[in-house]
């Protein structure tokens, strides 16, 4: 963790030396056809969740099922501009993300606690769009991927058209795809008893499947509680998860201190949906299942965004979201944030979000799925909650920079949520913005 | 879901009342903080709440995929 921190250090004071030199200023109206640097962002973010009845040891309510999370996430995004010969504007964004997470929960895939219980997950996405200012149009492609210790990989693809209208509206239509290998990672207790051999032939009781961030798996063996050999190579099953979703969002100019835009996401999944080390407990058993989730998911939220510039020195920034799914479950999303500008170019922003879902149809606590169920899970996600979001932003943004004319933006945000789970946590942000 | 197609009522109802806009008159439209999509400093935010929550999508993040959860 110290690394990525120093690291992101390095990267902010390189930054600084890059835009040190300065550059005449450009008169002439000629537009580079070179891409050239046109805005460099650096987003971290520290999470911290206490939480209990985890979905690996089955929604438990005792100490085992503690669900404590931590992360902390590191994003460096890129974004360079230019014209063709047509004179469209291209533009052409990269960003690298890189999350360390700790996670309580993580170390009971073994039933005696012994799994890893913190991971790495590396992001890299690239885009690209082109812009024609006569015609009002933007046409864009995208690409992700990512790779995380429970995972091969997740690749992402993405495609998206907007037009202006002559009345300051514009229609953004995005089509998205995601194509993500789930590694096959079972409680330790119900790993299948013909893999529970070393290669030398030894039967051990239990063992664990570790994947470093590289990629690598390893098998740690234990015996009696103890381990007893580890670093044996072993390949593990997965199975395919896929995610399309047609997204359509149009942004209106009400008036002079009023815009607003309607978002609509039509998403459908299919594939292996749950997760192989959520366990759940039925009511007649003390044996552990892994959870078992239909093979395809229908999602239909629908965003509504309301802006209004207040008096000269207050902005008031509405958002709602309805959704509902074909696992059952209904959810309704309100938020309020309110910047108010000290300055014209600082200032302060009070929100609040509020959030409730009702379950999915194969939701149940821990120890009351029964036999006679078809679907079942535990997964406190998926269960009926309300959670309240509350917090504060600061942003400054002043025209010649802040200490450095490249530096041009400054923004933090505090956040706490708490939900009627018993889960509660905090959230920092930092974005820093750099302008040649 | 009538509540839902009932906030969509009130919010279409807005837009007969557009108002054409002339560009010197768009300040406060293109001020920062008037801006309709997330601000880059809320991703964890978008992140960590579709992680936590059944729901997602309509606000310019994920709508499913992509990582490691549900």
């Amino acid at each position: 963790m110290r690394k990525i921190s120093l690291t992101i250090i390095g990267i902010y004071f390189t930054i600084l030396n890059a835009f040190s030199q300065s550059a005449s200023k450009d008169t002439s109206g000629f537009r580079s056809r070179k891409l050239r640097l046109n805005e460099v962002n650096i987003v971290s973010s520290y999470y911290d969740q206490t939480a209990d009845k985890s979905s690996v040891t089955g929604g438990n309510p005792g100490p085992i099922g503690n669900g404590d999370v931590t992360d902390l996430s590191n994003g460096l995004e890129i974004k360079m501009i230019g014209w063709d010969g047509k004179g469209r504007e291209n533009f052409l964004t990269g960003s690298l993300g890189i999350d360390y997470h700790t996670a309580a929960s993580q170390a009971y895939v073994d039933s005696n606690g012994h799994a890893k219980s913190d991971g790495t997950r590396i992001y890299p996405t690239l885009d690209w769009a082109i812009e024609n200012e006569a015609k009002g149009t933007q046409f864009g492609i995208g690409a992700y991927y990512s790779a995380e210790h429970n995972y091969y990989h997740s690749i992402g693809l993405n495609s998206s058209f907007s037009k202006k209208t002559h009345r300051d509206g514009e229609f953004t239509f995005k089509l998205t795809g995601y194509f993500d290998n789930i590694k096959m990672i079972r409680p330790s207790e119900l790993i299948p008893v013909s893999t529970l051999k070393e290669p030398t032939g030894a039967v051990t009781d239990s063992i664990i499947y570790i994947t470093t961030a590289s990629g690598r798996t390893e098998a740690l063996s234990y015996n009696t509680g103890q381990l007893v050999s580890k670093g044996q190579r072993v390949e593990i099953p997965s199975n395919s998860r896929d995610s399309y979703t047609a997204s359509f969002e149009y942004s209106q100019v009400i008036n002079s201190r009023m815009q607003g835009a309607i978002l609509i996401d039509l998403a459908y999944q299919t594939g292996y949906l749950g997760l192989p080390f959520h366990r759940v407990y039925f009511a007649d058993s003390s044996r552990a299942m892994i959870e078992n989730l239909p093979a395809s998911r229908f999602k239909l939220p629908i965003g509504f965004r309301l802006n209004y510039f207040l008096g000269d020195n207050i902005i008031i920034r509405t958002y709602y979201r309805f959704y509902f799914d074909s696992w059952g479950l209904k959810s309704n999303t309100a938020s309020i944030e309110v910047p108010l500008k000290i300055t014209p170019f600082i200032s302060v922003s009070p929100f609040y979000r509020f959030y409730e879902q009702s379950a999915v149809k194969y939701f149940a606590p821990y120890g009351v799925h029964t036999a006679a169920d078809k679907y079942y899970t535990s997964n406190y996600a998926l269960s009926a909650f309300t959670a309240n979001y509350l917090g504060l932003d600061f942003r400054m943004a002043p025209p010649k920079g802040i200490f450095k004319k490249y530096f041009n933006s400054f923004e933090i945000r505090y956040g706490h949520y708490m939900e009627t789970t018993d889960l509660v946590s905090n959230v920092i942000s930092l974005n820093l913005k750099f302008k040649p | 879901m009538l509540g839902g197609l009932l906030l969509l009522l009130v919010f279409l109802s807005f837009f007969p009342s557009c108002q054409p806009v002339k560009e010197y008159q768009k300040s406060r439209i293109n001020d920062s903080e008037m801006t309709l999509s997330n601000r880059k400093v809320e991703k964890e935010e978008l992140n960590f709440q579709s992680y936590r929550e059944g729901s997602s999508g309509a606000n310019g993040g994920k709508t499913g995929g992509g990582c490691g959860c549900n």
